[in-house]
């Protein structure tokens, strides 16, 4: 599904912030993505989301090397993947059932053939009864779980999580890792960039260590 | 139909989709905010722009009416001018050269003025009561013409000159080459005004534009990560100038129209009163007109499909280079 092969990443005429990553993301699979401060998780993260082009080196995603693609190619490939970010990204203009469903809208389908399915995954991330709320008035966790059933309401490939507990009560955090994990189960390949020990000790997955710039990976 | 008017008929086209469009989705909140800071100001900007290009419209369509009626009236209709010539008898000059112009193919009416009517039409500058038979005052006779047969001017001007003595013959010709000519440097200046309000539109949204998107680079950078290509994301904000377009220019269009309407209004007021009746004869009645209504409208439609086109290039010329 994704082969990273002497990736390298430099900003601008800087040092090297990733260094020589080679390592493959399974079909189905499911990792957390750890590593100090500093060490370069959220870059990694914008190199598998697109949002970054490598340095030097070979990415390869859904069997296609990605620096030959254009941008239109480069979008159709980023709504197989989807993002929660550690600041959530919702759009503070829409209700919490338009940030869900734009993934959706963006596709260009029609409201009748979405509503229900949105709905139904807003009821089952618990804030079925948010479903008009703006973000502003959502809580931390609450905007956490609205952004992780945007990233989820396109069926993604892959889904990327970077902090997603960061924000939450120990109780949610469980929560939130039991979504992932049923995720998983259905088909999502799924990576959790996180610092948290405790989060990562809950579940019995591979680990991707960042240090240096270089990436280890355990199994 | 021109490659030029399938063009436009194209752009409005594309403009009432994009309307039904944003109207069929009126249920959902648009992607590109409503309320920023830019919108009030740039739909006072386009409407004030609007405002003077529909003014400006208007007046051109106006006066190229009027000169074309002038020019109408004036051609057709022709003057023959007999002198007094000594020695001969000027009633019997002026009666042959009525004879000659009856005779003549194209000729519908011929009417000599009197001494009467020549004395009228000297009053403005000489007064009334004064004796025109010490002045060598030459006579007129007014020749109708059939408009779409107009007689050989020609061969009328050298006959009369050959045969009546002191006479001559003035078609009027420099005078409507005149009013052409006006016309021309009244439509050019309309050109000029709306090219200049066109090019102002245009760097006003450039720069709303570039605004709106340094105020919406969250949403754009989620658009982007969730999937939507550039012309996805061009759109939405085509869509959002284009709105605003349409409320400017409607509120400019309209004002002007409201203008237009209420010097029509006080042309039907001055007939018949002092100055009424010149000012009536120079812009024939200040009444727009059907032509000059629509004219009005379609550049409504031409300062909101602007709008949207250069928000549109803006926002793709961004992302282009963003990327």
């Amino acid at each position: 599904m994704v082969r990273f092969e002497n990736v390298g990443l430099r900003y601008g005429l800087g040092p090297e912030v990733l260094r020589d990553l080679t390592f493959r993301i399974d079909p189905n699979s499911f990792q957390f993505l750890t590593g100090p401060s500093g060490a370069g998780k959220t870059s990694l993260l914008r190199l598998l989301f697109l949002s970054l082009r490598p340095t030097r080196g070979l990415i390869t995603l859904f069997d296609h090397d990605v620096a030959t693609l254009d941008k239109d190619a480069l979008a159709v490939l980023r709504r197989r993947i989807g993002v929660v970010f550690q600041d959530f990204r919702l759009l503070d203009h829409l209700t919490t059932y338009e940030n869900v469903s734009l993934p959706l809208r963006v596709l260009g389908r029609e409201e009748e053939t979405y509503r229900h399915e949105v709905e139904e995954l807003l009821h089952w991330v618990g804030l079925g009864d948010r479903i008009g709320a703006l973000p502003p008035v959502l809580s931390g966790g609450e905007k956490q779980r609205a952004a992780i059933a945007r990233a989820v309401i396109g069926r993604p490939h892959l889904l990327l999580a970077d902090e997603p507990t960061g924000n939450v009560d120990p109780n949610l955090a469980r929560r939130l890792l039991r979504l992932f994990i049923e995720l998983n189960k259905s088909g999502t390949s799924i990576v959790i960039a996180t610092h948290d020990i405790g989060l990562m000790d809950q579940y019995d997955a591979r680990r991707l260590v960042i240090h240096d710039g270089r990436i280890h990976a355990y199994d | 139909m021109t490659n030029g008017m399938k063009r436009v008929t194209e752009v409005v086209g594309r403009l009432a989709r994009a309307v039904t469009k944003s109207r069929g989705k009126a249920r959902e909140t648009a992607i590109v905010p409503k309320d920023s800071i830019a919108g009030p100001a740039l739909v006072s900007v386009i409407a004030i722009l609007t405002f003077l290009a529909s003014l400006t419209v208007g007046a051109v369509t106006m006066v190229v009416a009027a000169a074309s009626q002038w020019q109408s009236d004036v051609t057709r209709e022709v003057t023959i001018q007999v002198r007094l010539v000594a020695g001969r008898d000027v009633e019997a000059n002026v009666q042959r050269a009525v004879e000659i112009a009856r005779a003549t193919p194209g000729v519908t009416a011929v009417r000599p003025f009197g001494k009467e009517e020549s004395a009228r039409l000297l009053e403005p500058w000489l007064g009334s009561g004064v004796s025109l038979d010490s002045l060598p005052v030459p006579r007129l006779i007014v020749v109708q013409v059939a408009p779409d047969q107009p007689p050989d001017f020609a061969a009328l001007r050298d006959t009369l000159a050959s045969e009546v003595a002191g006479a001559s013959l003035d078609d009027h010709r420099s005078f409507a080459q005149r009013l052409r000519s006006m016309a021309d440097v009244a439509i050019l200046g309309g050109l000029a005004i709306l090219a200049l309000v066109l090019a102002a539109t245009v760097l006003s949204v450039s720069f709303a534009t570039r605004g709106a998107m340094a105020s919406n680079r969250s949403t754009v950078e989620v658009l982007h990560l969730i999937g939507a290509r550039d012309g996805y994301i061009a759109g939405e904000f085509q869509r959002h100038f284009l709105l605003l377009g349409l409320k400017g220019g409607t509120i400019g269009g309209g004002a002007a129209l409201a203008v237009f309407a209420l010097f029509g209004l006080l042309s039907g007021h001055l007939i018949g009163r002092s100055g009424g009746d010149d000012v009536t004869a120079m812009f024939g009645g200040l009444s727009l007109g059907v032509g000059g209504y629509l004219a009005v409208i379609f550049q409504v439609i031409v300062i909101a499909a602007v709008t949207a086109l250069a928000s549109r290039q803006v926002v793709q010329t961004t992302l282009r280079a963003v990327s």
